[in-house]
């Protein structure tokens, strides 16, 4: 590797978004766009007896009003066949917030009066807001035609491992509960339709442009050349953005009919009832071991409540959450089974770690259950159960789940010398018996996860053509060069990071490359950006186009120096024959040679352009050892994160300040959910945390400072040996935080306290601990 | 709903414009001044990323209606740079990669602005008090915080900035 990989260069990216000069969709300016408003449910179950439009069409500005039986023939959005979502409820509503009709009007004020104005009668139904309400006898099914609320039951393991508990020493049972959480990205979802006799565009917040593009081609029985989506600058997504919304459907379909650019903008407080939710998973577990931790079965049963209706991406979510259920550790039996329901809230989809955080929470948390239980420090049971480093790749019990190069207990070694274990260990033992100070509590996180998502095999099961990803690299004359991507960034600095491989593989100055993405008219074929996939499979197609246009490049330098390829080296922009620098050619006198056919050998290729399709072998697996501090006031149970180390093994760390920023932002995602974040609804399925008063997405105060570090073990499954970063911190805080809390509790016999870990739920614990032993 | 006769200077142009009276000054900067640097992250005034100077004072852009900004003097994140070199809260968020996917980052940088005319010098914590009213997703703040600090030993507010406040 060159100087660029691996430098801490600042983004190219960040100029045009300080200034303002940036372009969200909302930003994007048509002439004659008029705007669409949803007409939502506000109950959560419900039969729609009518629908009047009579006084909201009366209203000025007001285009029209649209209801589900007023457009017959409209493509619903795609789930698991036979459960397809219509983009506006038909005949009954199944959650708060679910369109039932749309208002298009000259601008947002006027379709928001007019949505007002729209009257729906409805004829309540049973509320089944919870996975209990929703499997409880008598649950009236909420999809029509189905026997129960259970959409999907799968088995992922040949034994139910029950021998094996019986047999083992000791045998706990253990259920954990990973709550409902919302991804809230500051920007909600807007999109922008445009539909001309050539076509149809669409401006869209999207993870996915060239994905959305195929399903509103084969939605709209367009061909894929008809249709175009753009995904400018995105604010944030973390996995919510991947999910393919009505809105997108709707806008199109109306913009359609009325001849004119439709818009939609989403409020946060629709955004919190309208995009999906993540997480929502409840484990029912049951781990055998013997005397010293070593652990020898896990049986664990997922429930994951799926909302109103099953998301595309999140019905399969629960299959990566039983592949990753073993951690990093050696468990000889492993028995995962899962089951989704569906219920009257949110539809719950991917949320920055989708499947593997809930894996991993899990697995972390019966670890240190296991320790509490035979008295050991939770660390000896980490140790005594990793795989190791020289077993690697490690072929899971699971078909094709193969971890790849990772140092697990590397990573712990690392993290310890960086903390003063015995050094915290003593404060905790000195503070139990010190009321004055607050109880100090210590917890640990070795976690794995997946990242590089393909292959195509496994994403194709997502709805993806493809689990590969492409790029394209071209030389314009002047030895600049353009980068044209299928990955779609909404804050993970491609830009820069590609930009920053490009430099080092054609040995030209990173200031003379720029990149293209996010516009399906533009670049070729894409995938996009989600499950870490960015540089491990976007970097590698990257990695391997710029790889071609060496390779061409090398060839005309070869002609132009009459000398032979392979006595030739690229060094500092100039290509030159080895032992003699002196002579050479720049690698702006090779592009603009590639240009002039009769000073190039007789029917050589012009032009120094070239598109790669990467498709890694396997899924990498970023993994690592993350520590947290906590204290915890005794009066008030408030949680305060005192100290929070990351060591983490991305592989092949190509911007570190880039790098830094991922892990600090999955962290702090963690931490909140962890201590903050829940999405909560009542009996009657009406969401309690339906805005920011009531959603606490953590603010400047709420955080800590981090303190990060790498061990680097670079995978084989791509050539760069990249893992991929952008959902380690999400995956490892939670626990880790978690296990802080409890570790503080414990000598008063405090083994599990549920996420989040709010001061009421903690001060209760410390107040029913008080009366215990008075 | 009755229309008003609204004259405010923005980035230092004044420009004189009929609107409805429940406008809001967030969506007056938008979709009437063009000015689309300004976000609007949710309508409950959490978080922040509509956030402007207004007579030398930051102010949530969605919680002010445009005619309150009657002959008032705004400064949004397209009117920070000096002729054309950034101020140094943008340069700090670039050099500190306080910003990801940059959508809560102009009301962030006039956020820290603000604070920044008010504080020439804040520490760590002072930092994090001054900024909680804005919410990002992305950063887990600490790269902010720097950002903050940076700036204020690279110039402070800036140029632009300290004048608006001041006029």
């Amino acid at each position: 590797m060159g100087s660029m990989i691996g430098a801490a260069v600042v983004r190219k990216e960040d100029p045009a978004l300080l200034t303002g000069r940036g372009t969200y969709v909302d930003d994007v300016r048509l002439p004659g766009t008029v705007h669409m408003v949803y007409v939502r449910s506000y109950l959560a179950h419900a039969r729609i007896v009518s629908i009047d439009t009579s006084e909201a069409v009366a209203k000025p500005g007001v285009l029209g009003v649209w209801t589900n039986a007023d457009l017959p023939g409209l493509p619903p959005n795609r789930s698991v066949p036979g459960m397809e979502r219509p983009c506006l409820a038909r005949d009954k509503v199944r959650f708060v917030g679910e369109p039932v009709a749309v208002v298009v009007a000259a601008d947002r004020y006027a379709a928001a009066d007019a949505a007002e104005a729209v009257l729906v009668e409805y004829e309540e139904l049973p509320v089944m807001a919870s996975i209990a309400a929703a499997t409880a006898d008598g649950a009236v099914p909420i999809i029509d035609g189905l026997e129960s609320n259970v959409v999907l039951e799968q088995v992922l393991s040949a034994t139910d491992a029950e021998a094996e508990l019986a047999a083992a020493p000791h045998r706990l049972s253990i259920h954990l509960k990973n709550q409902r959480c919302a991804a809230v990205p500051m920007e909600p979802t807007v999109c922008l339709a445009d539909w001309q006799a050539s076509g149809l565009t669409l401006w869209a917040t999207t993870q996915t442009p060239h994905h959305s593009r195929n399903e509103l081609a084969a939605m709209f029985g367009l061909s894929q050349q008809e249709v175009r989506v753009v995904a400018p600058d995105v604010g944030g997504g973390f996995g919510a953005k991947a999910s393919f919304y009505p809105e997108f459907i709707l806008t199109a379909e109306l913009s359609k009919r009325l001849r004119r650019p439709v818009k939609f903008v989403e409020t946060r407080s629709e955004n919190m009832i309208s995009m999906v939710h993540g997480r929502a998973q409840e484990h029912d577990v049951e781990v055998g071991f013997d005397d010293d931790g070593t652990l020898l079965a896990l049986r664990v049963r997922i429930t994951q409540d799926c909302g109103g209706w099953p998301d595309a991406t999140g019905i399969g979510l629960p299959t990566l959450t039983s592949f990753m259920s073993g951690g990093c550790y050696k468990i000889p039996v492993i028995a995962p089974s899962f089951r989704s329901v569906v219920t009257n809230t949110t539809p719950v989809g991917s949320y920055r770690g989708a499947g593997r955080p809930e894996a991993s929470f899990m697995i972390e948390r019966v670890v240190d259950h296991v320790a509490a239980e035979l008295g050991l420090d939770p660390l000896e049971v980490r140790r005594r159960n990793f795989v190791q480093a020289d077993e690697m790749p490690f072929a899971t019990q699971f078909e094709g789940i193969v971890y790849d190069e990772a140092n697990f207990p590397g990573a712990l070694d690392k993290l310890l010398t960086v903390i003063d274990y015995d050094a915290l260990r003593a404060d905790r033992a000195a503070r139990r018996d010190d009321p004055s100070k607050p109880l100090l509590g210590i917890g640990f996180s070795t976690f794995v996860e997946m990242g590089g998502f393909g292959p195509t095999p496994l994403f194709e099961q997502f709805g993806y053509v493809g689990g590969w990803e492409s790029a394209n690299v071209r030389l314009n004359s002047d030895g600049s060069a353009v980068i044209k991507v299928g990955t779609s960034p909404h804050g993970q600095g491609h830009q820069t990071a590609f930009a920053q491989i490009v430099a080092d593989e054609l040995s030209i100055p990173f200031e003379r490359i720029s990149l293209v993405h996010g516009d399906t008219a533009t670049v070729q074929e894409g995938i996009g950006t989600m499950g870490s996939r960015g540089a491990p499979v976007g970097g590698s197609a990257v990695f391997q186009a710029a790889g071609k246009v060496r390779a061409k490049a090398m060839k005309i330098a070869a002609h132009m120096l009459e000398a032979d390829e392979s006595d030739l080296e690229l060094v500092d922009g100039r290509f030159r024959v080895k032992g003699t620098p002196d002579q050479g050619v720049s690698m702006a006198e090779v592009a603009v040679r590639s240009f002039k056919p009769h000073l190039l050998p007789d029917g050589f290729d012009l032009g120094l352009d070239e598109t790669a399709y990467f498709e890694p072998k396997n899924l990498s697996y970023p993994s690592g050892a993350h520590c947290c501090v906590v204290e915890i006031d005794r009066d008030t149970g408030f949680v305060k994160v005192a100290r929070y180390v990351a060591v983490d093994d991305c592989g092949t760390v190509i911007n570190p300040l880039m790098a830094t920023g991922q892990i600090h932002g999955g962290v702090a995602q963690g931490i909140a959910q962890a201590l903050l974040e829940e999405v909560r609804y009542g009996a009657d399925g009406q969401p309690a945390t339906g805005t920011l008063v009531d959603y606490t997405l953590p603010s400047a105060m709420d955080l800590p400072r981090y303190e990060t570090d790498h061990i680097v073990t670079p995978t084989s499954f791509n050539p760069l040996g990249a893992k991929g970063l952008g959902e380690s911190g999400a995956t490892a805080a939670p626990q880790a935080v978690v296990n802080a809390v409890v570790d503080a509790l414990g000598h008063l016999g405090v083994r599990d306290v549920e996420m989040p870990c709010t001061p009421q739920k903690v001060w209760r614990i410390l107040q029913s601990a008080g009366e215990d032993r008075s | 709903m009755s229309h008003h006769k609204i004259r405010v200077t923005v980035n230092g142009a004044t420009s004189e414009d009929e609107v409805e009276a429940r406008l809001l000054l967030v969506h007056y900067l938008r979709d009437v001044r063009g000015l689309t640097g300004t976000h609007v992250g949710c309508d409950t005034s959490n978080c922040g990323a509509c956030t402007v100077l207004l007579n030398g004072r930051t102010v949530k852009s969605c919680s002010v209606l445009a005619v309150a900004a009657d002959g008032a003097d705004v400064l949004t994140v397209e009117g920070l740079a000096a002729d054309g070199e950034m101020s140094p809260v943008q340069q700090g968020f670039q050099q500190c990669h306080g910003l990801q996917c940059g959508y809560c980052t102009p009301g962030m940088v006039m956020a820290a602005t603000g604070l920044l005319l008010e504080n020439p010098d804040p520490g760590e914590d002072e930092v994090r008090e001054g900024i909680e009213g804005n919410l990002c997703r992305c950063t887990g703040y600490s790269m902010i915080v720097d950002s903050v600090r940076w700036a204020a030993s690279h110039g402070g507010a800036g140029e632009v900035a300290a004048r608006h406040a001041t006029s």
